[in-house]
């Protein structure tokens, strides 16, 4: 897999949470070359079924969500200036000077500034810029602005991805992107491994402002095992190291009352048996992550967490190791492989 | 419109305590439906009967209020906020209980800043002398709303309950309105949305409908130094396409901007940054129903001084029966 | 002694094992049929003689506790698992991981700490686990990471009818529960035991919707704060003063008419019981009250007063109170069906 170029493609996608349809069947199209079949739910969650050998008809849910952060225009002044609206947890502080296009009727370039520093009290300056004062600079006049942009419109932010030294690779919504890149990881090992349980992979909508499309995911296929990929804080200087991975050191696997206990310490077993490095993230509680609320659709559903190390989260410069895709790639065909008809597994 | 708003508006139904308002409600569209019922919750629920697409349309009941948690020796009441009941803008006000009772809301005086109060720094005074006599006119409990009869000046309406009686009053006469159609439509006025969206989610998951419309209120950015928000009182029924607790269906969204356009009435586009609407459990429920809102623009939600424009009122009621009959 | 055992068993929420071994041997003993499923809750089916209605109890096992996050040298950082308030750690005694290993909570001695610290609460990121390790690699094997932590505390009766424990929330309520599969009843009666319950009512919305009851009642313990500092009206509950029943709190708005029946039954009876008066916090309720096409509950409780510390307090006689309201409420809905139609809507 050229997975460079993939993660270039995908991560500079538009795919702002509750827009998804267009990369929706950009991702579906990926997923037909190794899925018995694809298709798209009312939500745009793409879901992409290899039929296992076994008779029993279990399934295996395998979920990375496509959404990304971004803003929404909530405004137009009568300069053209554009104030905007967040979509999932996006840092004010990081938005300044950034690039970014306006999805309006034709796609639109734009810069976000606010009040330049030398206007600004000694108190100001010190205090985080607040979104409602951030606007949108499309360097057009109002009317023009206004004929192409309503309200409700999608802003992404422009982005040139940058491969940096030792294998690792930067760009925007890597958070998780970098997940479905496994996903296709997975598919394209497992056509060399045999499986038991037919395996539905669900790129999700919606996971950025409240784990929506895997709630809806998992209600619908109601799955006798899920597996959440998404990715985890990168470690970087000043952050408690229990609660950061390193990046290289292969994917971090979850342990805590959100994951399943027998299937972790199965998973844990093929890693190392597989010789496949690997992490233990510890979550005492809510991940965070589609797993919290895959695991209490309907009657309960054994869920597992596999997550990527990433740094600066929620960033334009997301930065990660590929290795740790391919080995989250590679850990997880293995350990679907190695399921099977033990029934009995499904006990917590 | 103003009569039956003042009508719905006028009645005590605090989350947990929808059973006046729904007998009003009841009483005004029971020759209209097909099928009327009354969930577990609490939730009623009109059907009219077709064989097209089944459409759930969605407006609470419920408004905000208080509760009674404790009667101390000399009769003052102390109590808790049911939804998102502000301290401050209830200092001052009235509170009327279900039998009738009204009691004074006020904070113990010894507060040296305002800004450390807190509801259990406040009381109500119903002008009882005893806890005995006080326990004669109301029992820990019971609830109360915020008084705040309706008025109408010009094209303007003041009132408690504006959110969301005007969205019950909107669905109440689109049932009226209805025009000829195959569609089956759920009117679900619903209970407890206040109080974290809890009964659109069980209706919701009763009917499982293709699409769920809902119709509430939303703030607006047109008051002095508001915070920036395009909507506007009088500008028409706002159209959501988001809010905390959800992001809009593109089929639905469609559908309303279309519809308004089609009978040629102003519309708005709302972006709500606070706050969450039934269409956010609604969404989520048994694997997933579209969902959209028609939301009218009110100043000062959830004060006894909620304001609406009545043109904005009377146009939703135009644009959800045209969509319903539409879709 | 029921409530002995199953308080000094350990069962932080996700690591219920020991709680549902004990738990299952005994209700094996009276319930036609346990389901257990793939989160751990132990739904205890009791056959009535009429299957047209299906009453649900539901108690939760999990209690608070802590997690291995990482490691200084042989001793042990950790995070919480559910709502601990942090000035009460230092110095407490724990049990680490299924082998019980003991440990104590460790910070700097008020000789060592600076002026500015002595002023100030010590923080959860300051402290560490101490087993006695020295190394890391002896540490990590004996308590190795995500290792489950709970707090040590033995029973002990004291004052008058007072009982100290940990985790009486709710354990107390798994021992009213274990009481009531001892009868049957008419309708068809599902006891659930559930899990993760401290860490956002996890699973009773599964149990919940499993087992669909017609009308669900939780029993719990219950925050008591009629202690010194609170002013009256800010008492949630008062410790002796006998089964404190919810009128509302922050996930459920129990159904009015289960909850007056319920009061008046206590009145009744003459079974000590109160309202509970805050309407903060949360419990089991306000899942099971929403699943599916919505379920009627309540929930009735006993006063504990240090709740989520490992030196609970509560009053065996609110205990008694509140089984035998329980009992009675649940003879009244059996010897009268139309009951449990009346309370839904």
């Amino acid at each position: 897999m050229d997975y460079i170029n993939i993660l270039k493609d995908l991560s500079t996608y538009p795919g702002v949470s509750g827009r998804e349809d267009k990369l929706s069947g950009y991702i579906a199209k990926m997923f037909e070359k190794y899925c018995d079949s694809v298709e798209i739910d009312e939500f745009y969650n793409v879901i992409g079924i290899k039929k296992g050998k076994g008779k029993q008809g279990r399934r295996i849910m395998v979920t990375a969500h496509i959404d990304e952060i971004g803003l929404m225009v909530k405004s137009i002044d009568e300069k053209g200036f554009v104030t905007v609206s967040n979509i999932g947890g996006v840092d004010s502080k990081v938005l300044l000077a950034q690039e970014v296009i306006i999805h309006g009727k034709k796609e639109i370039y734009g810069i976000i500034g606010a009040k330049p520093p030398h206007l600004l009290t000694p108190e100001e300056i010190k205090k985080a810029v607040k979104m409602e004062d951030l606007t949108i600079d499309t360097g057009l006049p109002a009317e023009e602005v206004r004929k192409n942009v309503s309200i409700g419109d999608i802003v992404t932010f422009k982005v040139e991805p940058f491969v940096l030294q030792n294998n690792r690779f930067s760009s925007k919504s890597l958070d998780n992107r970098a997940g479905v890149v496994a996903l296709l990881d997975i598919m394209e090992n497992l056509t060399l491994l045999n499986h038991n349980d037919d395996i539905w992979f669900v790129a999700t909508v919606q996971e950025e402002v409240g784990l929506r499309g895997a709630n809806i995911a998992a209600y619908n296929i109601n799955p006798d095992l899920a597996i959440v990929i998404d990715v985890c804080h990168g470690q970087i200087p000043g952050t408690p190291k229990e609660s950061v991975f390193p990046l290289g050191k292969g994917p971090a696997v979850a342990v805590g009352p959100n994951l399943h206990r027998r299937y972790t310490k199965k998973m844990i077993k093929v890693a190392k048996e597989e010789n496949i490095p690997y992490q233990i993230d510890v979550e005492p509680g809510d991940t965070g992550t589609e797993a919290w609320a895959v695991q209490v659709s309907r009657e309960g559903i054994p869920t597992l967490l596999v997550s990527i190390p990433l740094k600066y989260m929620h960033t334009v410069i997301e930065t990660l190791n590929v290795d740790d895709i391919k080995n989250t790639g590679r850990l997880i065909a293995r350990f679907i492989s190695t399921t099977g008809n033990e029934m009995e597994e499904g006990l917590c | 419109m103003f009569d039956l708003l003042k009508k719905l508006t006028g009645i005590v139904g605090v989350s947990g305590n929808e059973e006046e308002i729904r007998e009003a409600i009841i009483e005004e569209i029971k020759d209209c439906v097909d099928e009327i019922k009354v969930d577990t919750l609490g939730n009623l629920i009109a059907v009219k009967k077709g064989k097209g697409k089944k459409i759930m349309v969605a407006a609470h009941m419920d408004e905000i209020g208080i509760m009674v948690t404790y009667i101390d020796d000399k009769g003052f009441l102390r109590f808790s906020a049911i939804g998102g009941v502000s301290r401050y803008d209830s200092i001052g006000q009235r509170v009327k209980f279900k039998n009738g009772v009204v009691g004074a809301v006020y904070y113990e005086e010894k507060l040296d800043d305002m800004k450390n109060l807190q509801l259990s720094k406040m009381y109500i005074d119903i002008g009882a002398k005893s806890k005995e006599e006080a326990k004669k006119m109301v029992n820990i409990g019971d609830v109360a709303c915020f008084v705040g009869d309706a008025v109408q000046q010009g094209d303007i309406v003041i009132s408690k309950a504006l959110d969301d009686r005007s969205g019950c009053a909107v669905v109440v006469k689109a049932i009226k309105d209805l025009k000829e159609t195959d569609n089956e439509i759920y009117f679900v006025f619903t209970v407890q949305e206040e109080v974290g969206l809890r009964g659109a989610r069980t209706a919701a998951f009763g009917i499982k409908p293709d699409i769920a419309i809902a119709v509430d209120v939303t703030m607006t950015g047109d008051t002095p130094e508001s915070h920036p928000m395009e909507v506007r009182c009088g500008g028409g029924p706002a159209i959501k396409i988001k809010d905390r607790s959800v992001l809009c269906h593109p089929e639905v969204r469609r559908l309303l901007e279309e519809s308004a356009k089609r009978i040629k009435i102003p519309y708005q586009l709302e972006i709500l940054e606070a706050g969450g609407s039934d269409p956010g459990s609604i969404h989520l429920t048994a694997g997933g129903i579209p969902s959209g809102a028609i939301s009218i623009p009110v100043r000062y939600v959830h004060s006894p001084v909620e304001t609406a424009n009545m043109s904005d009122i009377n146009n939703a009621v135009r644009l959800l029966v045209e969509a319903i009959c539409r879709y | 002694m029921l409530i002995k055992e199953l308080t000094e068993l350990n069962g932080v929420s996700g690591n219920e094992d020991e709680v549902r071994k004990f738990i299952k041997a005994e209700a094996e003993k009276y319930a036609d049929s346990i389901t257990e499923d793939s989160m751990g809750n132990l739904i205890c089916y009791k056959k009535g003689m009429s299957s047209k209605y299906r009453v649900m109890l539901s108690a939760h096992m999990d209690e608070v506790g802590f997690m291995v996050t990482g490691y200084e040298d042989g001793l042990l950082k950790f995070a919480s698992i559910g709502g601990i308030d942090e000035r009460i750690l230092p110095g407490k005694r724990v049990l680490v991981g299924d082998k019980r290993i003991p440990g104590v909570i460790g910070s700097k001695p008020i000789h060592l700490q600076e002026k500015i610290e002595r002023g100030n609460n010590i923080k959860q990121k300051n402290m560490y686990i101490d087993i006695g390790a020295e190394k890391k690699e002896e540490a990590e094997k004996l308590a190795p990471l995500g290792e489950y932590i709970a707090f040590h505390s033995p029973y002990t009766e004291f004052g008058d009818g007072c009982i100290k424990a940990k985790a009486l929330d709710d354990r107390i309520g798994c021992a009213i529960l274990l009481e009531i599969l001892k009868e049957t009843y008419r309708f068809d009666l599902y006891v659930c035991f559930t899990v993760q319950e401290e860490i956002g009512l996890r699973g009773a919305g599964i149990a919940a919707f499993r087992v669909n009851p017609d009308i669900a009642i939780v029993v719990e313990g219950t925050t008591c704060s009629d202690v010194p500092g609170a002013r009256e009206h800010e008492y949630s509950t008062v410790m002796g003063q006998g089964a404190a029943l919810t009128v509302m709190d922050r996930t459920s708005y129990p159904n009015k008419r289960l909850v007056e029946f319920m009061y008046k039954t206590a009145i009744d009876k003459n079974i000590p019981v109160q309202y509970k008066q805050t309407t903060t916090g949360g419990n089991d309720a306000g899942k099971i009250q929403l699943t599916r096409e919505g379920v009627v509950v309540a929930s009735v409780s006993v006063p504990c007063r240090y709740i989520h510390s490992p030196v609970s307090v509560m009053n065996r006689r609110d205990y008694e109170s509140c089984l035998k309201l329980v009992k009675a409420v649940l003879d009244e809905m059996g010897s009268n069906e139309n009951l449990i139609e009346s309370f839904k809507a």
